[in-house]
């Protein structure tokens, strides 16, 4: 049961992570199909920096390090979406696919080509990183405690108030409802929609490689991230684009991913003989029952999707 | 000269070779990334591909190979194109194809059905799969691109369990065509011997060209077809003109799920692969049909082409040289393509303007 509410929590905070990034790239007004590809990318930066850390240093600086490498590398990746999106109003749905494809393809193949320069027999898309994941993890009683757990709960506080409290967070918020007036009263709604873009690519970049250290110690990235990108949009989409709903929305789907690592360990549910494969289906079908309940009344963003063009009013 | 290039369709041809020319060079950037001394040859071993070879039957004989791959691929652009054009992105496609290989294999194998019915059988359920997201987007406003890529999941892993009977325990994939379900196999009509003997090649290959040209018909001569484009152009304004927007949404992407479901039938009936049930991520299939029907300027004609050479350097990939690149440089190009596809609306603005401007020159100095 412990593990049950370990996994729930972790899982939680990733799809909360990414949920935000996708919150605040919408808010601007931009949708960011693109999480998925995002996440990867963030995953492959973190992944490689932990396998690349020389023995004996210290956890602060693995822990730093490694989630450093995951931002800048979710962040890079994004300004594909920026560019296409802001400046050349680009189709973001056709965007957002592509980079998702390319996010996989891409990591696959630096992480190939990496591999095999280290050891020519070694063909294999796998990143390992056993020592070095522990030091993310601190044993509390049978509890594996996560300092991404922190991190996550870290960007929620931060995402709310940003959003809410500062003038940034306001004008960002104006972009993605009605940028011709934002930009009436002076607000760069360029500028702000890149602003918006970046942060979800920070967002999505560490809940990648939250992901990919969470209950493993190795990813094969032809993998890619298997639909969390979009299990985080229906998260934010649950969550009305409100970082507090987010976080409880996240918590729910968070449960039914965890169920799929851990219920063979729980008595009654092992004893149901139900096949894993339900297990794995559960979080999207439960998405879907949900998106179907809260679609209807959208609460997104009204411009959202919609390239912003100075000369239309 | 200014009057051809105002032409739709060598705008289209023209913006489709740039993204093909720019994608093939960011390619070939990345791979003298990895190792400057190989990497034209490459480059050019994943644009040849089949034409590698040196003798001209086995030429022939991979030509064959990669035909027999294309004819999914075409299908799985039309689904695509499809429901594109009445703006729906459906992303689902991969889904649907996975929901159409279960049920021909089911159909094949367990059932011991002939091709036709089997193939039927496909288009049914993959079309049931498509009509899914239809209906969550009609009635209940989900987005079709996220409802897509959760039924794309739930899919995968109803096949894996349901093929799972239809294999031998100690492997992994399931029982191949020859050995169990004969019947299911797609005649060759004579075509096996034009390609040295390939026995995968078949009806398939004509059978998607026909739907191609079936599916332009559709769209672009019918009654149908116009109600379907007027509700993708402008919802509210079919509505009003008393077409049934929801009844459309939820058909036009029934048809989508069926060409996707056929071309699962396509591709396995054929026996050329069979389906691992350990398989952890969706075929590319479907999202190579996304990058397909784009490259293919979402003409159902210009799809057959670009839906060979998506198919052609997928294949091309594994010609590389293994032991330094890796096949899945192919899959970059193709990812890059589609990504390069999204500039295209503001490549023929910028055309058009262009254009305008040299017209208003001219005009000025009469």
């Amino acid at each position: 049961m412990l593990l049950l509410v370990q996994y729930t929590i972790l899982f939680a905070c990733i799809l909360m992570l990414v949920a935000l990034g996708g919150c605040f790239a919408e808010h601007s007004g931009v949708i960011n199909l693109g999480l998925e590809g995002i996440m990867v990318m963030g995953a492959m930066g973190g992944a490689l920096m932990m396998s690349f850390m020389p023995d004996g240093t210290s956890a602060l600086m693995i822990i730093l390090l490694t989630v450093l490498a995951a931002i800048i590398c979710g962040m890079l990746y994004s300004v594909l979406l920026a560019v296409a999106a802001i400046h050349f109003k680009a189709d973001q749905t056709i965007i957002g696919t592509a980079m998702n494809m390319l996010g996989t393809a891409a990591a696959t193949v630096i992480v190939k080509s990496i591999n095999t320069i280290n050891d020519p027999d070694n063909h294999s898309s796998i990143v390992q990183y056993i020592d070095e994941k522990k030091a993310f993890i601190v044993n509390i009683g049978g509890f594996e405690f996560s300092w991404f757990i922190v991190i996550a709960l870290v960007a929620l506080v931060a995402s709310y108030v940003v959003l809410y409290k500062t003038r940034f967070g306001l004008r960002l918020m104006a972009c993605g409802e009605h940028p011709q007036a934002a930009d009436s009263v002076g607000i760069n709604v360029y500028k702000m929609r890149w602003a918006g873009v970046l942060i979800s690519g920070l967002l999505g970049g560490l809940g990648g490689i939250m992901y990919v250290t969470t209950g493993v110690s190795e990813w094969k990235f032809e993998y890619g991230v298997a639909g969390f990108g979009f299990l985080a949009l229906a998260v934010m989409i649950f969550g009305k684009w409100k970082p507090q709903n987010i976080a409880l929305a996240a918590l729910l789907f968070g449960f039914f991913r965890a169920l799929s690592n851990v219920y063979f360990g729980i008595d009654f549910l092992a004893a149901l003989h139900i096949p894993s494969t339900v297990y794995n289906m559960l979080p999207y079908i439960v998405s879907l029952i949900v998106l179907a309940f809260t679609s209807k009344h959208s609460a997104a963003p009204k411009a959202e999707g919609i390239p912003y063009d100075k000369g239309q009013r | 000269m200014k009057k051809i290039l105002r032409n739709s369709v060598v705008q289209a041809l023209l913006t489709s070779l740039i993204c093909i020319l720019l994608g093939m060079f960011v390619g070939y950037l990345v791979l003298l990334a990895i190792e400057p001394s190989g990497a034209g040859e490459a480059i050019m071993a994943v644009a040849k591909n089949f034409f590698g070879y040196s003798r001209p039957q086995i030429q022939m004989k991979h030509m064959g190979t990669t035909l027999v791959k294309t004819a999914p691929l075409i299908m799985c652009s039309l689904s695509v194109l499809f429901s594109y054009k009445v703006g729906l992105f459906n992303i689902g496609a991969a889904g649907q194809y996975v929901m159409g290989a279960c049920a021909s294999l089911y159909a094949a194998i367990v059932l011991g059905w002939s091709w036709i019915p089997c193939m039927i059988l496909a288009a049914v359920v993959a079309a049931i799969w498509g009509a899914i997201s239809g209906f969550l987007k009609a009635y209940f406003n989900v987005n079709e691109v996220i409802s897509g890529i959760m039924l794309n999941w739930i899919g995968l892993y109803i096949t894996n369990m349901i093929l799972s009977g239809a294999k031998d325990p100690s492997s992994a994939y399931t029982y191949t065509l020859a050995a169990k379900g004969k019947a299911a196999i797609l005649p060759s009509l004579g075509l096996e011997a034009v390609f040295s003997n390939n026995k995968y090649v078949g009806i398939a290959i004509p059978l998607a060209i026909i739907f191609a040209i079936v599916v332009w018909v559709v769209m672009e001569k019918t009654k149908f077809g116009y109600e379907l484009r007027a509700t993708g152009s402008n919802k509210n304004a079919a509505k009003y003109c008393g077409m049934a927007e929801k009844r459309n949404i939820i058909i036009s992407l029934a048809i989508s799920g069926a060409l996707a479901g056929l071309a699962a039938s396509f591709l396995y009936l054929t026996d050329i692969e069979q389906w691992q049930v350990t398989i952890s991520s969706v075929p590319a299939m479907g999202f190579n049909g996304i990058a397909a029907a784009f490259l293919g300027g979402l003409s159902p004609i210009g799809t057959i082409f670009a839906s060979f050479f998506i198919q052609h350097i997928t294949d091309g990939g594994s010609h590389v040289d293994l032991s330094i690149y890796c096949s899945q440089i192919s899959e970059l190009i193709a990812a890059i393509i589609i990504y390069l596809c999204g500039f295209v609306g503001f490549l023929k603005i910028a055309m058009n303007t262009a254009l305008d401007k040299a017209d208003e020159k001219k005009g000025g100095k009469k």
